[in-house]
C-alpha cells in the first residue's frame, strides 16, 4: 500500500501548507479565507476516517527514511489511539478554524494567528500518529512552541507574555525530561519505535532502570497535561484567544500528556509505581482543578479548571490498570472533547456578542443568543453527565470500573464522585447560568452569534448526543480499537444508554444530587473557596515567579563572580590556562621534546625570512606606542606567510597574509577608537607578568610542535585525499577540497558562527555608538550632522 | 593616512582587488585560492575604500547591508547543501553539471555554490564589522 503511506504523508504535511499559505490568503480575502483554509484539516480528516476499517484490524505502521546512518526514521503508527487523536485533532481543528474566522474578523493580525494555529495542528498531529522517539520528541517540542506563539498572541500585554512564557518554561522543561526519559527507554530495550517497544512485553518493567524511566516520563507528561502542581500554566494559558483555548483544551495540547501516557501503557503500566503515582496525581488533580474552577467568575477560567480536573480524572483512570478503567478514560477523554470544544466556544461567543465573560455581570441571554444557549445547553448536559449526552455513557463507565476494583477504588471513587459533581454544577454555570434569570445590561448589546461563530459548538454538541444514540456504531469504530490499542489487548466496549442497575447508577444518582445542590449554592462555594484560596497563600502561580525571579537573581550573583568586566583579568586567565594545558603534560609525563640540531642546510633566504620575523617580534617589545607595535606585529606575520609559501602550503600562506592585513586594519581601527594613550602605561612588574605568561604560552606552543615532529608522519590521512580528491569531488586542490566538500557540512558551521559573530559584533558596536549618539545630543556644544548613518 | 594620493588610486585598487578575489574564488577547486580567501581579498577590498573615501560611499556602493549578504551567504550554502534532497543522496553530496556553453565545456557544481556561498559570509560579516568600527567617528 504505497499509495496509503504517500496519502499519511500529505495528510500530515497539509496542516504545515495551510501555516505557509494563510498569512497570503487572508491578505486576499479576508475573513472568508477560514472557510477555504478549513479545507486543508477537512481533508486530512478525511484520510483518518478511511484509515478507521483498517486500523480496526491491526495497527498500521509507514513512514520513510530520514536519516538511515543515523538510524532515525520519520515513521508513523497508526492504531486505535492515534487515529482518534488524529480524528479530533483534525475535525474539531477545521471547526476551529472556521469559528476563529467569524471570531477574529477584521482583526489586523488574522493571517498570522492561521499561521500559528496551524503550525499547532501539524504538530499535535505529527505527535499523535508519530512512531520513532526522536520524531515523538520533536513534535511534542513544536507544539510547546506553537502554544508559546499562540498563547502570546497578543504579545503587547505583559500577562499575556508571561503566560506564554510560563508555558513554554513549564512544558518545555518537561519536554526535556521526557527527552531523557525516552532516550533511556532506547537504550535499555534497544527499541527505536514505539511499534517496537509495544511488542517487547515485560522487557523495560523488568529493567533496573525502570523507576527512573518511569518519572521521567512522567515529568514530561504531568507538565504537559497540566498535572497538580504542574497545573498553573493551563489556566493562565486563558490570555490566548478564545480559538486557541478551545483547540487547546478539547482536542489537542493539554491531552498530549494523557496520549503519552495511553501510548505507553501496553510497556510500562501495570506496575506498582505506575498503579500508585497516575491515581495519586491523577486524583489530586481532579479534586483541586474542580474545586478552583468553583472559585472562578470567569467563564473561561471556569473552563480551564474543569479541563485540569478532567485531566486529573483521565490520568487517574489511566493508571488504574484495569480494562474497564482504560475503556473509561478513552470514552471520557472522546465525550470530554466534544462538550469542551463546545463550551469554549460558546464562552467565546459569549464574550464577542457581550463585551464580557463575568458571570455575576451574565444572564437572560436565552431571548438574545437562542441558537448558541441551545448548544450550550446540550453540551453542558454532556459535561454534567446526563443522559441522553456522551457524557452520561463516559461517567457510567467510570463508576462501573471504579466501584468494582480493589479496596484503593472507595478512595478513588470518592474523589470522582466529588470531582464530577463540581463539574456537573461548572457545567450549568457555564452552560445555563448566563442564558437562564433577568436580562441583565452588558457592555454590548448582544445580537445572535453569525453562522461561523456557531458552526463548531452546534456541531460538536449534536455529536455529543448523536455519539452516544448510536453508541454501537461509535464503539465498533472508536472507541474498541482505541481502548484495544492502550490495554494492549483486545477490549469491547459495550456500554449504551440503558440504565445501568446497580452500583454505578446509585454513583451517578448520587453525583447528580450533590452537583444540583453544589450549582444551587454556587455563590456561597465560591465565597467560601476564595477564603480558602486567601487562607492558604501562595499556590504554585506565584511559586513560579519567585523561581525566575529566584534564577534571575542566582545568574546575577554568577555572572558578578565569573565576568567582572575587566578585559585584562579575562585575558590574564585564558593565556594562564593555555600556559598551563600546554606545558603542565609534557612536563609532569617527561614528554619533553629533544632539542632538534640546528639545520645545517638553510638557505640564505630561509635565514633572511626567519630574522624578519625575528625582527618584527622584537619591534613589539621595543616599540614605543601600540601603532608601531601593531604594524611591527604584521612583519612578524608576514613572515610567517612568507615561511608558508617556501614550503610549499600556497593556500595557507595566501590566507594567512589576507589574515594578517585585515587584522593590522582592524586593530588600528579599533585602537584609534578606544581612546587609549598611544603609550603603553603599564607598571614594571605587570609587564614582567604579562611578559611571562606570554613566554610561557610561545614556550608551550613550540615544545609541543617540536614534540609533534618527533613521531613519524601519518601519511594515511595525506594518500587517501591526494587519491580521492580528483576522482571523486573533482577537485584538484586538495585543501578546498576538503573544506568545501569532504567535510562540507563542518565548513557550514563555521561560516554560521562568522556571520553570528559579525551579528553580535556589530550588535556589540551599535550599543556603544548609541550611547554615545544620546550624550552627544544631549550635549549643547555637539555639532549638528554627527556623521553617523542610520542604517 | 588620508592622502591625495590614497584617495585616488583606492577605487582602481578596490576594483582591482574585488575582481582579483572573485578569481581567487572560481581558481580554488583546482588551484590554490577558495571562497574563504577570496572573501579576505574583498573584504579588505572594501575596507581600504572605507578608509580612502568614507563609510557611506561603500554602503551605496554595495547596495545592501552586509551583514544581509553574509546572511544571503549562509542560504546558498544550506541551499547547496539541500540540494542533494532532490536526487536522494545524502546531505551535501557534490552535484556536478557539465553544460556547453558557445562550444566550452564549463563544469558546474553545488560545490561551487557552497563556495560562493562561504565567500559572501565572509565579505559580509568582515565588512560589516570594519564599516561598523569606521563608522563611530562620533566624539
Amino acid at each position: 500500500m504505497a499509495d496509503a503511506t504517500a496519502l499519511t504523508f500529505a495528510a500530515l504535511c497539509l496542516p504545515f501548507l495551510g501555516a505557509v499559505v494563510a498569512p497570503f490568503l487572508v491578505r486576499m480575502l479576508g475573513a472568508r479565507a477560514a472557510w477555504l483554509l478549513a479545507l486543508l484539516p477537512l481533508l486530512a480528516f478525511a484520510h483518518f476516517l478511511g484509515q478507521l476499517p483498517a486500523v480496526a484490524v491491526g495497527p498500521i505502521t509507514g513512514g520513510y527514511d530520514w536519516a538511515p546512518s543515523l538510524g532515525l526514521r520519520f515513521s508513523w503508527l497508526l492504531d486505535g489511539l492515534s487515529v482518534t487523536f488524529a480524528l479530533l485533532i483534525t475535525g474539531i481543528g477545521a471547526l476551529i478554524v472556521i469559528y476563529a474566522g467569524g471570531y477574529l474578523e477584521g482583526h489586523a493580525d488574522q493571517g498570522r494567528f492561521f499561521s500559528f494555529i496551524f503550525l499547532f495542528m501539524g504538530a499535535m498531529l505529527g505527535l499523535v500518529v508519530s512512531d520513532n522517539f526522536l520524531m515523538l520528541f520533536v513534535f511534542w517540542e513544536l507544539t510547546s512552541i506553537a502554544s508559546f506563539l499562540l498563547i502570546g498572541f497578543d504579545h503587547r500585554r505583559a500577562a499575556a507574555r508571561r503566560a506564554a512564557l510560563q508555558a513554554l518554561v513549564v512544558t518545555g522543561g518537561g519536554g526535556l525530561a521526557l527527552l531523557a526519559g525516552l532516550l533511556l527507554v532506547s537504550s535499555a530495550t534497544g527499541a527505536a519505535e514505539l511499534s517496537q517497544l509495544l511488542q517487547s512485553g515485560d522487557i523495560l518493567r523488568d529493567n533496573p532502570y525502570y523507576l527512573p524511566v518511569l518519572l521521567l516520563v512522567l515529568g514530561g507528561a504531568f507538565t504537559k497535561s497540566a498535572q497538580f502542581p504542574f497545573h498553573v500554566w493551563l489556566p493562565n494559558a486563558m490570555e490566548a484567544p478564545t480559538p486557541v483555548s478551545a483547540y487547546l483544551h478539547s482536542a489537542t495540547m493539554v491531552k498530549a500528556g494523557v496520549y503519552l501516557l495511553m501510548r505507553l501503557n501496553p510497556a510500562m503500566g501495570g506496575t506498582v509505581a505506575w498503579e500508585v503515582l497516575l491515581p495519586l496525581f491523577g486524583g489530586v488533580t481532579l479534586v483541586v482543578g474542580a474545586l478552583l474552577a468553583v472559585a472562578q467568575t470567569d467563564l473561561k477560567l471556569q473552563l480551564a479548571y474543569t479541563t485540569v480536573a478532567s485531566l486529573g480524572l483521565l490520568v487517574m483512570m489511566v493508571g488504574f490498570g484495569t480494562s474497564h478503567a482504560i475503556e473509561a478514560a478513552v470514552v471520557y477523554l472522546v465525550a470530554h472533547s466534544l462538550f469542551k470544544g463546545a463550551l469554549f466556544m460558546v464562552a467565546g461567543i459569549i464574550d464577542h456578542e457581550t463585551g464580557t465573560r463575568d458571570v455575576t455581570r451574565l444572564g437572560g441571554l436565552r431571548h438574545a443568543l437562542p441558537a448558541t444557549f441551545a448548544a450550550a445547553l446540550v453540551a453542558a448536559i454532556s459535561m454534567g453527565g446526563l443522559p441522553p449526552a456522551f457524557g452520561f455513557l463516559a461517567k457510567e463507565q467510570i463508576y462501573d470500573a471504579l466501584a468494582t476494583a480493589s479496596p484503593w477504588a472507595v478512595v478513588a471513587t470518592s474523589m470522582a464522585v466529588l470531582g464530577n459533581a463540581l463539574m456537573f454544577a461548572i457545567a450549568f454555570a457555564v452552560g445555563l447560568k448566563p442564558f437562564w434569570g433577568k436580562t441583565k445590561g452588558t457592555p454590548k448589546q448582544p445580537h445572535e452569534a453569525p453562522i461561523s461563530l456557531l458552526a463548531g459548538p452546534a456541531a460538536l454538541a449534536a455529536l455529543g448526543v448523536l455519539a452516544a444514540l448510536f453508541a454501537g456504531h461509535v464503539h465498533q469504530w472508536v472507541s474498541s480499537p482505541m481502548a484495544s490499542a492502550v490495554s494492549g489487548s483486545t477490549v469491547e466496549v459495550g456500554i449504551s444508554l440503558a440504565p445501568h442497575i446497580g452500583l454505578p447508577l446509585l454513583l451517578s444518582l448520587l453525583t447528580i444530587a450533590l452537583g444540583a445542590a453544589f450549582y444551587w449554592q454556587l455563590d456561597r462555594l465560591r465565597a467560601g473557596m476564595a477564603l480558602c484560596l486567601r487562607w492558604l497563600g501562595t499556590g504554585p502561580d506565584r511559586g513560579f515567579d519567585h523561581a525566575i525571579t529566584g534564577l534571575i537573581r542566582l545568574s546575577a550573583a554568577v555572572t558578578r563572580i565569573l565576568q567582572p568586566g575587566r578585559l585584562e583579568i579575562y585575558i590574564t586567565c585564558t593565556f594562564l590556562c593555555v600556559a598551563a594545558i600546554l606545558l603542565l603534560p609534557l612536563w609532569i609525563y617527561g614528554e619533553l621534546p629533544v632539542m632538534p640540531a640546528f639545520p645545517s642546510h638553510l638557505q640564505l633566504h630561509e635565514a633572511g625570512v626567519l630574522l624578519l620575523a625575528l625582527a618584527g617580534i622584537l619591534a613589539v617589545v621595543v616599540a614605543r606606542d601600540r601603532l608601531t607595535a601593531i604594524v611591527s606585529l604584521g612583519i612578524q606575520g608576514f613572515s610567517v606567510a612568507i615561511l608558508f609559501l617556501l614550503f610549499g602550503a600556497p593556500d595557507l600562506a595566501f590566507t594567512q597574509l589576507m589574515v594578517e592585513t585585515l587584522a593590522v586594519v582592524i586593530l588600528a581601527m579599533v585602537m584609534t577608537r578606544l581612546r587609549l594613550s598611544p603609550r603603553d602605561r603599564r607598571s614594571f612588574g605587570q609587564m614582567l607578568l604579562d611578559g611571562s605568561i606570554a613566554i610561557a604560552c610561545g614556550c608551550g606552543f613550540a615544545l609541543l610542535l617540536m614534540k609533534a615532529t618527533e613521531r613519524p608522519l601519518d601519511m594515511a590521512l595525506s594518500d587517501f585525499f591526494n587519491t580521492y580528491s580528483k576522482a571523486i569531488a573533482h577537485g584538484a586542490n586538495v585543501v578546498n577540497v576538503i573544506i568545501v566538500d569532504f567535510r562540507g557540512t563542518d565548513t557550514l558551521g563555521e561560516i554560521a558562527v562568522v556571520a553570528m559573530t559579525g551579528l553580535a559584533i556589530l550588535a556589540l558596536i551599535r550599543v556603544r555608538a548609541h550611547t554615545e549618539r544620546k550624550l552627544a545630543e544631549n550635549d549643547p556644544n555637539a555639532p549638528e550632522d554627527l556623521g553617523v548613518e542610520r542604517p | 593616512m588620508n592622502t591625495l594620493i590614497f584617495r585616488t588610486v583606492a577605487p582602481g585598487l578596490t576594483a582591482l582587488m574585488l575582481l582579483f578575489s572573485v578569481f581567487v574564488l572560481l581558481r580554488g577547486h583546482n588551484e590554490p585560492g577558495g571562497g574563504f580567501i577570496g572573501g579576505l581579498i574583498a573584504a579588505s577590498a572594501l575596507a581600504i575604500f572605507a578608509i580612502a573615501r568614507g563609510v557611506g560611499s561603500v554602503r551605496r556602493a554595495i547596495v545592501f547591508h552586509p551583514l544581509a549578504i553574509a546572511g544571503a551567504g549562509l542560504l546558498m550554502a544550506c541551499c547547496a547543501g539541500l540540494l542533494s534532497l532532490f536526487l536522494a543522496v545524502p546531505f551535501m553530496t557534490g552535484l556536478w553539471i557539465y553544460p556547453s556553453l558557445f562550444g566550452v565545456e564549463v563544469p558546474l557544481s553545488s560545490v561551487m555554490l557552497f563556495d560562493i556561498g562561504v565567500y559572501l559570509v565572509v565579505v559580509g560579516s568582515l565588512t560589516s564589522i570594519a564599516l561598523a568600527l569606521e563608522e563611530r567617528e562620533v566624539e
